[in-house]
């Protein structure tokens, strides 16, 4: 057999998390803490997962139609027109997928032509780039600055926009450097993406873990509803990773191929999880507040660990990782994970696993308990000054 | 910011108050005068060490026990439950609506001494009308905290 495997998905490089998992694994050892996670530790709230085991015992353990349960996509509707004052039509505009992973990849096949362009600001989420090539479009980096805090900026967005430019992502707030977008930042991308005609991917997974303000969304700006594809779920807000349950929201002629692909690929999202969001949509606010606030202390814990330790970081006010900048230390993000692991037992992934911008820098995930996060700390408290000793 | 010192307190009054100001995002001599004030206004009555006595080689008897008893003229339930609270062996008393007035909760080293308890102090009382002890077997959940089991951190090490 020659040719046996695509070249479209051989050329595809590993993702860079990958690697350093497998070093984790390797190692086995007990004394490894990481901060390495990109999902909550906390358990999934109680009354949503009682929803799951309930819809079980009532024997709803069929497919659901293919867009989702009519009750989910009403009560997502009503939960955005209620936090970001968006109405969606729950019958054309609303469909649940696996993840919100599935909407992005479903979202990009949907949208792009072969050649088309998708602007993808970097560092980001590990799976828009390799998604938009299996769409067969053209991936364009937009390489971010820590001088912006890793916003995206009109100036930045308009420098990369060609004539085949036909998508944009907006993944905000940010994994992995925690950066928001606030509206008038919104405001700036809005205005070059409505001038030059481009359909805006928005990975709001994030969306309830901001602590400045609450969230905006960019398919609340006039204007932009008619050109965003808003993606959400239920993984990062209420804990719930493992149901693998998220939705995008998008114009009905978006939605209704998007849904096509979904109706082949997948049939449709897991019922029991489906069962359980509607619950944790209906009576969520309260855990997601609490798991708000622990994130928030825990997050000025780290700021106020890094600052004391003398290690640069901007404030990042969304999702819950921190990304300090460790290039005073004359290494590569990887030699600092990779030694950082060998002799502290640390497990965190270098910022260039979201992309090459993310080089001098690193992703600090702080969804740990404050007891896991202070013996990490004070590893790499240790770490930082031998560091600087070896300097000298 | 009371409410969030005090929901942080509640899980871990042990907190160095350094600690709890950066928590908060707020200045420690901040901190440390809300809850001097609060202390001062009894919102804050005391800093207890959750025990799982169970653990240990000291035995104890924990019972809940329902009182039912006629209300003093003037002074409602107040008075009856004051005889009560005062003893030392009793760790809490509540006045409850529903089928009795107090629920009483009471610890001692052994089940003769809290059935002694029972039967010469609290029955014994003019205005106690009948009552009913239960014994407590094993504590799953207490003041919040999940006793039974503690979970291992499943995740995997390092996630996207």
């Amino acid at each position: 057999m020659k040719n046996l495997l695509s070249d479209v998905v051989v050329n595809i490089k590993p993702s860079g998390i990958r690697k350093f998992f497998d070093i984790v694994s390797e190692m086995n050892d007990p004394e490894v803490v990481s901060l390495g996670v990109g999902e909550p530790d906390f358990d999934t709230p109680w009354h949503i997962r009682d929803e799951g085991i309930y819809s079980l015992e009532r024997g709803r353990t069929f497919y659901t139609s293919n867009s989702g349960l009519m009750d989910l996509r009403k009560e997502i509707c009503s939960y955005l027109s209620r936090k970001q004052g968006i109405s969606y039509d729950p019958a054309h505009e609303v469909l649940i997928t696996v993840g919100g992973s599935e909407a992005i990849d479903i979202g990009l096949r949907a949208l792009v032509n072969p050649g088309d362009e998708i602007l993808i600001p970097q560092p980001s989420y590990v799976s828009y780039e390799p998604c938009a090539v299996l769409a067969g479009a053209k991936p364009v980096i937009i390489n971010l600055k820590a001088e912006n805090e890793f916003r995206l900026t009109a100036r930045e967005l308009e420098e990369a926009v060609t004539e085949k430019t036909k998508v944009l992502i907006l993944p905000y707030p940010n994994n992995p450097t925690g950066a928001i977008m606030e509206r008038k930042d919104l405001e700036a991308v809005a205005e070059v993406v409505l001038r030059h005609d481009i359909v805006v991917m928005s990975d709001e997974i994030y969306g309830e873990l901001t602590y400045k303000g609450e969230h905006v969304s960019i398919a609340s700006l006039p204007g932009m509803k008619e050109r965003t594809i808003l993606i959400n779920g239920f993984s990062k807000a209420y804990a719930m990773t493992g149901w693998r349950l998220g939705y995008a929201c998008g114009p009905a002629d978006i939605v209704r191929q998007m849904t096509k692909i979904h109706q082949f690929a997948i049939m449709c999202a897991p019922t029991t999880s489906q069962y359980a969001a509607v619950e944790a949509l209906k009576n969520g606010d309260d855990d997601i507040a609490q798991m708000r606030t622990a994130y928030n202390q825990r997050r000025r814990y780290l700021l106020n660990a890094f600052r004391e330790m003398g290690l640069e970081c901007f404030e990042p006010y969304g999702a819950f990782y921190v990304f300090p900048c460790i290039r005073q230390f004359g290494m590569t993000s990887d030699e600092f994970a990779t030694r950082f692991l060998e002799e502290e037992k640390v497990a965190v992934v270098p910022g260039t696993a979201f992309g090459d911008s993310g080089e001098g820098f690193l992703r600090i995930s702080y969804a740990y308990s404050l007891k896991d996060l202070k013996i990490a700390i004070g590893r790499l408290e240790r770490f930082v000054k031998k560091l600087r000793e070896e300097k000298k | 910011m009371r409410e969030e010192i005090l929901a942080v307190l509640e899980k871990n009054s042990r907190i160095d108050l350094k600690e709890l100001a950066v928590l908060l995002g707020a200045e420690e001599i901040d901190v440390v005068n809300e809850i001097a004030a609060m202390e001062a206004e009894g919102i804050i009555c005391g800093y207890h060490t959750l025990i799982n006595w169970e653990k240990t080689s000291i035995e104890k008897v924990t019972a809940l026990i329902e009182v039912r008893v006629t209300p003093q003229r003037g002074q409602g339930f107040d008075s009856v439950a004051e005889r009560i609270y005062k003893y030392p062996e009793v760790r809490s008393v509540y006045l409850i609506s529903g089928g009795f007035d107090l629920m009483v909760i009471l610890e001692g080293k052994t089940l003769r001494e809290v059935s002694a308890f029972v039967s010469e102090k609290l029955s014994a009382l003019e205005a106690v009308l009948s009552t009913a002890t239960h014994f407590i077997l094993k504590k799953y959940k207490d003041h919040g905290c999940e006793i039974v089991q503690k979970k291992e951190d499943e995740r995997e090490m390092i996630t996207p």
